[in-house]
């Protein structure tokens, strides 16, 4: 088994917190797990990616090109910043939320709506889903990252029990249910 | 119990784990998260110290006291604490001290690569380098046990992908460190000419010693794969080889300096063709080619980090580079919507001044459309550089600015001043007190009034501290930065006296103070001229809706800092009532 896991976004969407749970899920299913990060500075709104990777032993921390199983973006365009890591064999789950980068905020750039079209066409399956409206179906955006995290257990082979145990362990106690209730939305979609 | 770490949290557990005393450290990325971890150990005594040069003389008190000690800093940390540990290498230790040092090969987060693997050979000590959290904990945790018995700082050398990290790791209960009773040894620890000679005969001997330990059986140990290919290498560059290429024989370096040079001879001989692969300097190359050992000279860049597909380029005699599509609207960290330097950076650009800048969050007053910093070296350095451009040049004063954060100003700026008031310096400073360490995470600092775990402890007062030092009171502004047109005038007066001035920001870093944050403003579309004023703020909550031509704002990013309204002519911005 071999699962390699990519997940970008842009800085202050919490990606940490979904990533912590993947791992915490793929060690108690007995494997080995690497997780690298890239999260820029402290700031919010830079670009930030996170490499997991799965299996009996794992070496890099990092994923080689064209050999990611799964892209996860927690925005609408920020997959197309690593495009050597996907091919037609990767799967995308995608939150269609848009972020503005600086230059397309002041106007001076186009948001690549185009090329995000385009390049989807790649990927072996899309799940696509507005992950702040089906979280703001239960009241709050907060726990966007949760209904992502739902799809993608969905599309890997570990039990549903385990997520919900790694979500029971990681979550702030008086956030559980809450967060359950995301991750059940993600998971049913 | 196996649990997953990042590196940093594992360099953390070391110190916890081989019963560790005392941890000092400045912040610094990718090396900030193992001093914030080991706050957590409520075993161990923890701190930020005001710089690293600090941080490594309180671990040597440390050591000196009888407690294992350890200080962890970023790559160019290690240079503000080289003056210490350069000498510390001849005083040896009492109790074991370990230095982390974490260097970022790509510069994701830092002004320069440089390879820390210099400093062990310069400094003559034993250096570690991890390729994981497991061999992080675990070289930690015999860094104190080999820095008694061979009486040596250890340094252990780590990385973004190493810190930066999370791994599978077992693990152990706290030991009881040895005791020791706090050291008075005058030939030992009083480095006087007399004595320091003698004690470099000491270090000459124990690196032959430590070469003697890196020979042996405990590190840097080969495995025979396929005999075709031998593989030197380290940290966690043996991870992209044994990925990149599995079949070939490796020799991993677990101790980076001193090198087994028997070890690597008797590897050389095993295989047909030896290689080195190594990130940054060719350290190893040169060492092991200096000893006469015939490897396969691969051709490669000097800058960057590897990777496996950088490593098999490498083996393939290829070009090996990832090009950023460059037509895709770029997305860099910016400052946050609500941050106090926001004001002041438009103030300057206003202006037009020169700026040299320092080493923090308000890097960014670089980029569009502030562009508001002109030079950006190391932590301090702007004072410095403002004294000496006023020196060399007859009317630059009145036209440039020096800007520091409270945190670096601290750090190794408060010397720069004193040097600027002892020479009769013209140049203006501006302290952007936002009261926090901001871009490494926000960690509390001297300005703060609060220590590491949040307890309250003395607040710097930056104004008399500029007075003791002798800028003159009157030359000494607070000025809030959400007020351009005060910082506009007080920039204008203090760059035009011919005496150093001190222009001190009073508002804080978002993170560092909650309260400040109020409820979000909105643009009433039919007031918007769209005359985009507010949007040359660089304001990330300020966008532009180009089929309307008007600006508008996310209100689920703004803060309610209230900057914009100061700019809009047609009052057209509003605050939400509720």
């Amino acid at each position: 088994m071999k699962l390699d896991i990519l997940m970008v976004g842009v800085g202050g969407q919490g990606t940490v917190l979904s990533s912590n749970i993947v791992c915490d899920v793929a060690l108690a299913n007995g494997f080995d797990v690497k997780k690298s990060e890239i999260h820029g500075m402290a700031q919010r709104g830079g670009s930030v990616v996170t490499h997991i990777r799965v299996g009996e032993e794992v070496f890099s921390p990092t994923i080689p090109e064209k050999s990611a199983d799964i892209v996860v973006s927690f925005e609408r365009m920020e997959f197309l910043r690593y495009d050597e890591y996907y091919g037609k064999e990767t799967t995308l789950i995608l939150n269609t939320q848009v972020i503005a980068p600086p230059t397309v905020a002041d106007g001076s750039a186009q948001y690549p709506d185009e090329k995000v079209a385009q390049t989807k066409k790649i990927f072996s399956k899309v799940y696509e889903t507005d992950a702040i409206s089906k979280a703001m179906e239960i009241g709050n955006p907060k726990v966007a990252g949760m209904v992502i995290l739902g799809i993608l257990a969905k599309a890997v082979p570990f039990k549903k029990e385990a997520w919900e145990q790694a979500i029971k362990d990681r979550v702030p106690p008086k956030t559980i249910d809450l967060n359950l209730k995301a991750f059940d939305i993600g998971y049913n979609i | 119990m196996k649990k997953v770490l990042s590196g940093n949290e594992a360099f953390a557990r070391a110190a916890f784990e081989a019963g560790a005393g005392v941890v000092s450290s400045y912040p610094g990325t990718p090396s900030t998260e193992i001093t914030e971890h080991a706050a957590h150990y409520k075993e161990l005594y923890t701190e930020w110290a005001t710089n690293e040069k600090v941080a490594m003389e309180v671990a040597i008190g440390a050591s000196l006291g009888g407690k294992r000690a350890m200080t962890c800093m970023k790559h160019v940390g290690l240079n503000v604490a080289s003056d210490p540990i350069m000498t510390l290498s001849y005083t040896g230790v009492n109790a074991g001290l370990v230095a982390v040092v974490a260097d970022d090969p790509n510069m994701y987060s830092s002004q320069n690569e440089q390879d820390s693997r210099h400093y062990a050979r310069f400094g003559k000590m034993p250096m570690f380098e991890p390729a994981d959290s497991a061999e992080a904990k675990r070289f930690t945790k015999e860094a104190f046990d080999l820095s008694e018995e061979f009486c040596t700082p250890v340094l252990v050398r780590s990385c973004t992908r190493v810190s930066h990290t999370q791994t599978v790791v077992e693990l152990e209960d706290r030991a009881e460190a040895p005791h020791f009773e706090p050291e008075n040894n005058i030939p030992k620890w009083v480095m006087i000419p007399a004595n320091a000679r003698k004690r470099h005969r000491i270090v000459e001997n124990r690196l032959l010693e430590l070469q003697e330990l890196a020979e042996g059986d405990k590190y840097n140990n080969y495995v025979i794969r396929d005999k075709s290919v031998g593989v030197i290498c380290a940290g966690v560059t043996y991870n992209y080889v044994r990925e990149a290429n599995p079949e070939a024989s490796t020799l991993k370096l677990d101790m980076v300096w001193p090198l087994p040079m028997e070890k690597i001879k008797k590897f050389s001989k095993l295989v047909d063709k030896l290689y080195v692969v190594e990130e940054l300097d060719p350290f190893f190359e040169t060492e092991i080619t200096a000893a006469g050992i015939a490897i396969e000279h691969i051709d490669r860049s000097l800058c960057g980090e590897l990777s496996v597909d950088a490593v098999r380029a490498l083996f393939n005699s290829e070009e090996y580079e990832v090009e950023p599509d460059m037509s895709l609207p770029f997305r860099p960290p910016s400052m946050c919507p609500g941050c106090s330097h926001r004001g002041i950076f438009y103030a300057i650009n206003r202006l037009k001044l020169f700026v040299t800048g320092d080493i923090g969050c308000y890097t960014l007053g670089l980029l569009p459309p502030l562009k508001a910093i002109n030079t950006t070296v190391c932590m301090g350095a702007s004072i410095g550089m403002a004294h000496g451009l006023d020196k060399a040049s007859e009317n630059m004063s009145e036209k440039s600015v020096a800007v520091i954060g409270d945190s670096t100003f601290l750090h190794t700026g408060i010397n720069s001043l004193i040097n600027t008031v002892y020479n009769n310096g013209h140049s203006t400073v501006i302290i952007l007190d936002n009261g926090i360490t901001g871009m490494t995470g926000h960690q509390p600092n001297a300005g703060t009034g609060c220590d590491i775990h949040g307890a309250p402890t003395v607040k710097i007062d930056y104004v008399n501290l500029c007075k003791s030092i002798g800028v003159k009171p009157e030359n000494i502004r607070v000025t809030d930065p959400f007020d351009i047109a005060a910082c506009m005038e007080v920039l204008k007066e203090e760059t035009s006296k011919k005496e150093p001035s001190v222009i001190i920001t009073n508002k804080p870093c978002i993170f560092a103070d909650r309260s400040v944050v109020d409820k979000p403003y909105f643009i009433h579309e039919d007031k918007c001229s769209g005359c985009r004023i507010c949007t040359r703020l660089g304001c990330p909550a300020i966008l532009w809706k180009e089929e309307d031509r008007v600006a508008y704002i996310d209100e689920n990013l703004c803060t309610g800092c209230h900057l914009c309204i100061k700019v809009c002519k047609f009052g057209a911005i509003e605050q939400r009532s509720k």
